[in-house]
């Protein structure tokens, strides 16, 4: 709840400030003149300082929940407790009352600390020590040293002074001292507001795990072989299923034979998501790299065979018409018509099918896989290793990101008439 | 015997729900080589079908389309289209378009090159050669759909509504044009629009077609393509003639838009 206010707060007053200063710097172009901008699609421009602050506030909030070094300590939300704290219990046995003291170190969890040696003291209630790690508790069980125990009848009846019962608690300052239903105290060190890293890494964790990983390898492969073999699959099925689809799709635009045969097939394994044929493949195919293959030819191929049939389809009669009266053969209307008239259909299913392909491909190495992206962050979640889980998704999403970029650039570059026809 | 024949065409198609149309029905005429016709008539006259069907896009249900001694089967390089905006080749340069032909058939590199150089200059689209199409205004895609259409030497050049989206003065220029180039090609030419003084200016013949079935209402044959080919457009326009001939078919057309209404009105 906190860090989403915090979101929130952040959005709107980045909103006011970034209207402020960019009224003293305003852009004078055409569409800065419109005055009816709700509403007018084409005036509503994405902000780029608004995308620069957005990501900006994520790893902002990202720091500030999880203490990360990279930010100034007064940016950082309270932290866990970590020292040595003490409070006092008063044991009561029939009339006799008597008060110790108990010595706690909250210590950093991945560090182990004894609890430290401490003077018994006066009295027949005896002082105690205990060693907890951070974001944890403890039971103590302060009678065990005392000379009368709980077994001759002795309990707690106060902490710092104040009554306490079993099933009640009381604040000792640095933390929260609870009473079990057996009278034993549970100390409970505060926890501030930090996630503890095994939920939320640092930032600087996540990057010092990828250095790792990167330098040392994660389970016999490096980070490239991980990330480049589920590429591989991606672009191996991809390939095949573009293969086999483009032809199909043709086919099925250009005969009514064809188009009768496999609509009924195409239509049926559009809808069928290709995470639901992972146990299929995985039966049949085992879950080797042919199964992988397999799984993504399965994913791209009617993508592409339905783009392919659309980019067909959307040929001008005219054009075609034309082609035929200036004397073209069919081959020569396929090849100089139908064909360079059908790439932009095809470019946007082959850029649809590149993404399902990473999202399926991901998806089947987290069922079973030897090597790739999917496989490290399922293994490493095993091991509780949410650093890498984390850099995992980041990678990842940029690589999804990086192929679709990559498609529209070449979108651009190869089919430079695309919807200007 | 050269020239083109339309002999007794009609059309007649049944229709998905039961049911049928008849498009045309009886249609018959005569174009010597070299003679330019315009065709008009309200829309369902069928005159979109009729060009169709000579171009070879269509086959008819009854009768036959002669072209220089033979029968038209399907569509060929003898018979030019040149539609209405959109026919052009987005993927390919000016060049490309107006080679299209020449390329299919084959014809060397330099051959081709010079047609097209030459093609250019007469549409004057020297300048814009290399350019995408897309690139182009509406006028000049027009004006590359004609020399892509010349290019390939037809005999007859088939126009459906080639300068209907148009504006009015690239219009005019258009036709100055089309004219220019029956002129000097010689070439036999059907052109099809629903503007009326497009129809006189361009139509050495003129012909009036009828709906439901679509059929021959009424043929002119007109002096001011001839006029036209050396004068002012806007002075053509001028001859009293031509504004007694525009009222006519007006009328014509009129009448034949309105009993269409009335009996559609009938019908429900």
């Amino acid at each position: 709840m906190i860090p989403f206010l915090i979101y929130a707060a952040i959005f709107i007053a980045s909103f006011f400030i970034v209207r402020e200063v960019s009224k003293r710097v305003a852009i004078r172009d055409f569409t800065s003149l419109k005055t009816v901008t709700f509403g007018d699609e084409s005036a509503v421009r994405s902000n780029r300082t608004a995308s620069v602050v957005s990501i900006l506030t994520l790893f902002l909030l990202w720091g500030m929940f999880t203490g990360s070094k990279l930010l100034p300590g007064f940016l950082h939300a309270p932290g866990p407790f970590e020292g040595v704290g003490t409070f006092e219990y008063t044991a009561q046995a029939g009339n006799d009352r008597d008060t110790a003291e108990v010595t706690v170190v909250v210590h950093p969890i991945n560090q182990n600390t004894d609890a430290p040696e401490v003077e018994a003291g006066d009295g027949w209630a005896k002082n105690d020590s205990v060693a907890i790690g951070m974001w944890r508790s403890g039971l103590l069980r302060v009678d065990r040293n005392d000379e009368i125990g709980r077994g001759d009848g002795a309990q707690v009846v106060e902490v710092n002074g104040e009554k306490i019962a079993p099933g009640g608690s009381v604040d000792v300052g640095w933390g929260t001292v609870t009473l079990s239903d057996k009278g034993t105290p549970n100390i409970i060190p505060a926890r501030g507001w930090q996630m503890e890293s095994i939920w939320l890494p640092a930032p600087e964790a996540v990057w010092q795990r990828m250095v790792d990983i990167a330098q040392e390898g994660f389970r016999g492969s490096t980070l490239l072989q991980h990330l480049g073999i589920s590429l591989y699959r991606v672009l191996a099925g991809f390939f095949f299923g573009a293969l086999v689809g483009i032809p199909l799709g043709y086919a099925m635009g250009l005969s009514n034979w064809f188009r009768g045969w496999f609509d009924p097939i195409v239509e049926f394994m559009r809808p069928v998501p290709p995470l639901a044929l992972i146990p299929l493949v995985i039966i049949w195919a085992g879950i080797g790299e042919n199964g992988k293959v397999i799984l993504l030819f399965l994913a791209a191929l009617w993508i592409m065979a339905i783009a392919a049939r659309s980019g067909v389809s959307g040929v001008k009669i005219s054009k075609v018409h034309a082609a035929y009266s200036l004397g073209a053969s069919k081959a020569q209307i396929m090849r100089h018509v139908i064909v360079p008239n059908s790439l932009p259909d095809i470019f946007t299913g082959a850029r649809v099918a590149m993404g399902v392909c990473w999202g399926t491909v991901v998806a089947a190495e987290l069922v079973a896989a030897e090597r790739g992206a999917g496989m490290m962050i399922m293994v490493a979640s095993k091991f509780q290793n949410t650093d890498i889980v984390i850099m995992g998704i980041i990678l990842i999403g940029i690589i999804g990101f990086g192929i679709d970029m990559l498609m529209r650039y070449a979108e651009s570059l190869l089919v430079p008439w695309k919807g200007k026809g | 015997m050269s020239g083109l024949s339309i002999e007794n065409i009609s059309m007649r198609f049944e229709l998905p729900g039961g049911g049928h149309v008849q498009a045309l029905k009886n249609v018959s005429l005569e174009l010597k080589a070299g003679e330019i016709m315009s065709v008009l008539g309200p829309s369902g006259c069928g005159k979109t079908t009729l060009l169709n069907i000579v171009a070879g896009f269509l086959a008819p249900t009854e009768g036959q389309i002669v072209l220089n001694g033979h029968r038209v089967e399907g569509p060929d390089a003898e018979r030019g289209m040149v539609f209405q905006q959109g026919a052009l080749f987005e993927w390919m340069s000016v060049r490309d378009n107006v080679g299209f032909g020449p390329s299919m058939k084959g014809m060397p590199k330099n051959d081709k090159a010079e047609i097209v150089d030459h093609l250019l200059d007469v549409v004057g689209l020297q300048d814009f050669k290399e350019k995408a199409v897309y690139e182009l205004s509406g006028g000049m895609q027009q004006r590359v759909a004609l020399a892509r259409c010349l290019a390939n030497e037809p005999d007859v050049i088939l126009m459906d509504e080639p300068l209907g989206a148009l504006d009015a003065l690239t219009r005019e220029k258009m036709q100055s044009l089309v004219l220019k180039l029956w002129k000097e090609t010689g070439k036999t030419i059907i052109l099809i629009t629903h503007s009326v003084e497009e129809a006189l200016l361009i139509g050495e013949r003129l012909l009036v077609m009828a709906p439901r079935p679509g059929r021959i209402h009424k043929e002119y044959r007109l002096p001011f393509a001839d006029i036209g080919v050396d004068q002012d457009l806007r002075e053509v326009k001028k001859h009293p003639e031509f504004a007694h001939r525009r009222e006519e078919i007006l009328g014509m057309i009129w009448d034949m838009e309105e009993e269409i209404m009335g009996r559609t009105e009938a019908a429900e």
